[in-house]
């Protein structure tokens, strides 16, 4: 089992939440977030006082999946999520030991 | 006692004679005096009209901001909050100036049948006299900023049709020319000395428009569709959804609009007298019967009764009423009120998805098709017995709507409507292109999917506190 962390541009979320719901990816859990890689951030002025806002909103999806899912769900995130351009975001793969499901005490890829 | 009661018609003829004879020798005198008191009553009238119509003038302000700022801002997504309710607040400021400069003569200055001259150029000639024409017992300047806040909030009306993503840019300059193009001249036809359309002032084709449901809301409804017509879709509409960002600011928008629109159809009768009551009445009664009406339709179609539906209705019943404020009862405001939650609620729910252009905020579901369904329902139910606006030479009432056997006033509001809708469509398709070709009317798609409030105005409506040391 991987655990998937994807962190996008939030106007692409719905075509990466829809481009995963299409391969089959049953489950998801999303966070918005605030944050920066490589891309800068703008500048905002109140009543002419000026503040870099150098962290910016993101949308974060986290899902776990079967091993044979990643590749798939990696090849759609990034062809839904990219414009090209930098602060397109990061896609982060980890490792999982265990699942458990609380409703039945499932485990494993059953309780995915 | 008895003496008194016998007596008592012959006490008051005495009385009567006695005050009589007192008057007779100091005659001169008391005519001077009754003139004196005359103008004083008439000063007092004029008084209390021209405290009367200051309120309303600040009312209808407040319809534009914090109003249609609150109702349209909350139903656009967070990202673009400001950019939304500047559209409404950069009207308080620019079509102000306008108005002082060119845009008051335009409308209301002698001219021809279709648009007003130059007379008032920077408001020259708008001082405390009346003009009789308009409102013989205000200051023609009362007058002047009262019309003022109806040429503010026409085009802020438009701007919910292209909402989250025109250029700020290129919004202002459309909303300059559609001023002067489209407003100007529909105002000057239905409320102008010498318009086309003035019924109070024997216009060739004379409109029952009592506040502006040809001027106001059919040019800003159907100059909305057009723009959201030419302009295109938002990104990722229909498939994407875009929620309002918070209904609870619409809700607010709403019930100020509400509140307001007392100084918007009251207001139109010019003076503080009865028929600004009847205005009142009728417009308080239409807006609750609309809103129960879109509410009930929702109910039925959708299972639930939504919020956003209550305050939408009753925004589309003071549409629906403002052409026939000042002319029809509170029971026939019920109707008009019920007819027009109904038939918005079907045009904004069905129609719109059916055909599929982006009205975002609804503009022209409400606005364009309320205004047109009140001015044709004015013709059905406006009365003499309300206002007595169509006289024979005798100056005896005639007819006005329907109720009153008068079938032939529905050509009249039909000829009105035409007008407004075809200046409107032909005003706003020929601002849009030169506006498209000089400036460029939309923002590109990364300022658009960031969002206008950080692109075009540096800003953020809600702030991650976070992010501020």
């Amino acid at each position: 089992m991987t655990k998937l962390e994807a962190i996008i541009q939030p106007g692409k979320f719905e075509d990466v939440k829809n481009a995963l719901l299409e391969i089959g990816v049953e489950g998801m859990t999303v966070i918005e977030v605030r944050g920066h890689g490589r891309q800068k951030g703008h500048t905002e002025f109140y009543r002419g006082r000026e503040y870099a806002v150098d962290v910016l909103p993101k949308v974060k999806i986290e899902t776990v999946l079967a091993d044979n899912m990643v590749d798939k769900a990696v090849a759609a995130i990034t062809a839904a999520a990219r414009t090209g351009k930098i602060g397109d975001g990061k896609i982060f793969l980890t490792k999982v030991d265990d699942a458990i499901r609380i409703r039945n005490d499932e485990r494993g890829e059953n309780a995915l | 006692m008895r003496f008194i009661r016998r007596y008592s018609p012959l006490i008051v003829a005495l009385l009567l004679v006695g005050t009589l004879a007192a008057q007779v020798p100091a005659n001169g005198a008391s005519t001077a005096s009754i003139e004196q008191l005359q103008q004083q009553i008439a000063e007092a009238k004029s008084n209390a009209d021209n405290g009367w119509m200051l309120v309303c003038s600040a009312l209808v302000l407040m319809m534009t901001g914090p109003g249609l700022a609150l109702f349209y801002g909350g139903l656009v997504r967070r990202k673009n909050v400001l950019s939304t309710m500047m559209h409404s607040f950069a009207m308080m400021g620019i079509i102000t100036i306008l108005w002082g400069v060119v845009l008051f003569s335009l409308c209301f200055g002698s001219g021809n049948s279709f648009i007003g001259g130059f007379s008032h150029l920077f408001l020259n000639g708008v001082g405390a006299a009346p003009e009789p024409a308009y409102a013989p017992t205000i200051p023609l300047q009362t007058f002047m900023i009262y019309q003022l806040m109806f040429a503010v909030i026409t085009p802020a009306l438009i701007s919910g049709a292209f909402a989250e993503r025109m250029k700020f840019s290129a919004m202002t300059v459309f909303m300059v020319l559609w001023s002067i193009i489209v407003y100007a001249p529909m105002a000057h036809m239905v409320w102008g000395k010498g318009g086309l359309l003035n019924a109070a002032l024997g216009g060739r084709f004379p409109t029952l428009d009592f506040a502006g449901g040809t001027v106001v809301h059919i040019t800003s409804g159907v100059s909305a569709l057009v723009c959201a017509i030419y302009l295109g879709k938002r990104i990722g509409y229909p498939r994407q959804p875009a929620p309002p960002h918070s209904v609870v600011l619409s809700f607010i928008g709403a019930c100020l609009l509400w509140v307001g629109w007392f100084g918007f159809n009251a207001g139109s009768a010019l003076s503080a007298g009865s028929l600004a009551t009847s205005a009142f009445v009728a417009t308080h009664f239409a807006a609750a019967a609309a809103a129960i009406a879109w509410a009930a339709a929702e109910w039925m179609h959708n299972g639930r009764p939504s919020a956003l539906g209550a305050i939408s209705g009753c925004v589309a019943g003071l549409v629906a009423i403002t052409p026939a404020s000042g002319f029809v009862g509170p029971m026939a405001a019920i109707v008009i009120g019920l007819i027009a939650g109904v038939v918005c609620f079907a045009m904004v729910v069905k129609v719109k998805s059916h055909f599929g252009y982006d009205d975002s905020l609804d503009a022209f579901g409400v606005h364009g098709v309320g205004g047109t369904l009140g001015a044709i329902l004015t013709a059905v139910f406006a009365t003499k017995l309300v206002n007595p606006i169509f006289k024979d030479a005798q100056g005896g009432a005639l007819g006005s709507g329907m109720v009153d056997g008068n079938f032939s006033q529905i050509y009249n509001q039909l000829v009105g409507v035409g007008v407004a809708v075809v200046l409107a469509v032909v005003g706003t398709l020929a601002i849009l292109k030169l506006v498209d070709m000089v400036i460029g009317l939309r923002v590109s798609p990364e300022q658009e999917t960031q969002g206008l409030d950080v692109t075009l105005h540096g800003e953020e409506g809600y702030n991650w506190e976070g992010g501020v040391p």
